[in-house]
């Protein structure tokens, strides 16, 4: 299947294409407007800063096309920083606003109590209703979490100083902040199964 | 929570994975791809790639490496070894590295770390930290150039320092332990990881499995190690089951 990968920068970018490459995609990367809008199935990945991400999906107008696919429920992947830029805020970057897919949430700061940032393999577990997510070790890296469930979305959920909403999901549409494309097999199999899923949509 | 790291090392030269002790009589040991490959399958958490080249032609070969072991492998991969600035780092990350470590460069001007956390984010910025115990007095001092040299500077002052500046994560290396197979230099670890809030990683000197579960229980996040797993005495797995009968939370 072809997947657009949304250019958010550098880091990670291979990590992604190969992830996908075994997973059985045929992977290309782009930032362009109408084929974010067009590809059957888009990721959106990014690590960096919330600020850095939203700006450059604004200077490439993908804004409304990200939106617009992820409210008809058309198969889009958001990984790590991806999945805070789907909210509508973040500690990161004050006064800096989010594709707000998710209004009203916003992204906040592991606080000093636990090792920031969350480098390393931790345990995600779905509720009743995920489709795509099931439980397991996924791999993460990152210093601000969802704290609180988006309404009308199923979620999963993972400790560190409490517990955060580590993915969501809806439809096609599926929202990780750990990287499955580093979670080893758990993660590889996660994403066949959006793949199939995003074939069917 | 977050669980211990497993981290095997694959030091690289030339393009192939090499081992010995120090950086001393070093021996072909194979494929770096393959054996990547090897230890995702054992149950690696991550793997470490440090380059430890003698020449730039050798480390040439270095970011085609990083290109063919991320083709196969579905865990991070830290690469080290000669990351010089963001530049070097950016074409690390551009060919699959998750994070670049940054040693001796770093020591000499901190501000490398900000560059590489500011352009690429500090979960990539991973700041190795090879430390020894002083000629004189307490304590540790950094060493840089693969140990040759001595800076005078105190390793717990300099993991803070290089925080401030955007590491975040420290992979901390007991020079005096190093391929010596006597146990990760604990004191130094519990002092380090009080010290910061980010990661920290312990390397140099494991043998046993009882090493690593000091190490853990002096605070390291993660264990790294080379020459038990590349000499066969255990396996990635064999060893996850050694500590989770040590009531030690792992990936199986």
């Amino acid at each position: 299947m072809d997947v657009c990968i949304v250019r958010t920068g550098i880091a990670n970018m291979a990590s992604v294409m190969a992830g996908l490459r075994r997973a059985g995609a045929s992977p290309h990367v782009s930032d362009g407007a109408s084929e974010v809008a067009q590809a059957p199935a888009v990721v959106l990945p990014g690590v960096g800063a919330f600020g850095a991400g939203m700006k450059l999906l604004r200077e490439n107008g993908l804004i409304a096309p990200l939106r617009q696919r992820i409210d008809e429920g058309r198969p889009t992947l958001a990984v790590c920083l991806g999945l805070q830029l789907l909210l509508e805020q973040s500690e990161e970057s004050p006064g800096e606003t989010g594709l707000a897919v998710v209004p009203g949430a916003g992204a906040t700061r592991f606080p000093p109590t636990v090792r920031v940032p969350q480098m390393g393999w931790n345990r995600v577990e779905p509720e009743k209703g995920c489709a795509l997510l099931e439980p397991g070790y996924a791999y993460f890296a990152n210093s601000f979490r969802l704290e609180q469930p988006p309404g009308g979305w199923s979620s999963a959920r993972t400790e560190h100083a409490g517990p955060f909403i580590s993915a969501f999901e809806r439809g096609a549409v599926m929202a990780c902040q750990f990287h499955p494309e580093l979670s080893g097999r758990w993660g590889l199999d996660l994403l066949r199964r959006w793949l199939e899923r995003a074939r069917r949509a | 929570m977050l669980i211990p790291r497993i981290i095997p090392c694959l030091d690289c030269r030339d393009g192939r994975v090499v081992k010995g002790v120090k950086f001393q009589g070093l021996r072909d040991a194979g494929d770096p791809a393959e054996l990547a490959a090897a230890y995702e399958a054992q149950g690696a958490d991550e793997l470490v790639l440090l380059d430890v080249s003698a020449t730039p032609e050798g480390r040439s070969h270095q970011v085609e490496t990083v290109r063919k072991v991320r083709e196969k492998l579905s865990i991070p991969m830290t690469v080290g070894g000669g990351v010089r600035n963001a530049e070097n780092a950016r074409a690390l990350l551009e060919a699959g590295a998750d994070k670049v470590g940054v040693n001796t460069a770093a020591v000499h001007d901190p501000t490398v770390l900000t560059e590489i956390a500011t352009r690429f984010g500090s979960q990539c910025a991973i700041i190795a930290i090879d430390a020894a115990a002083p000629a004189e007095g307490d304590g540790w001092e950094v060493v840089i150039l693969s140990g040759t040299k001595r800076t005078g500077i105190d390793a717990i002052e300099w993991a803070q320092r290089a925080v401030e500046h955007g590491a975040g994560e420290i992979l901390l290396t007991s020079w005096d332990r190093d391929g010596t197979r006597s146990g990760y230099d604990n004191e130094l670890m519990r002092a380090v990881s009080k010290a910061v809030t980010v990661p920290v990683i312990a390397s140099g000197g494991a043998d046993s499995p009882e090493h690593f579960v000091e190490a853990l229980r002096a605070g390291a996040d993660a264990v790294l190690a080379a020459s038990i797993f590349h000499y066969g005495d255990y396996t990635v797995q064999e060893l996850k089951q050694l500590l989770q009968r040590e009531g030690i939370e792992v990936r199986l």
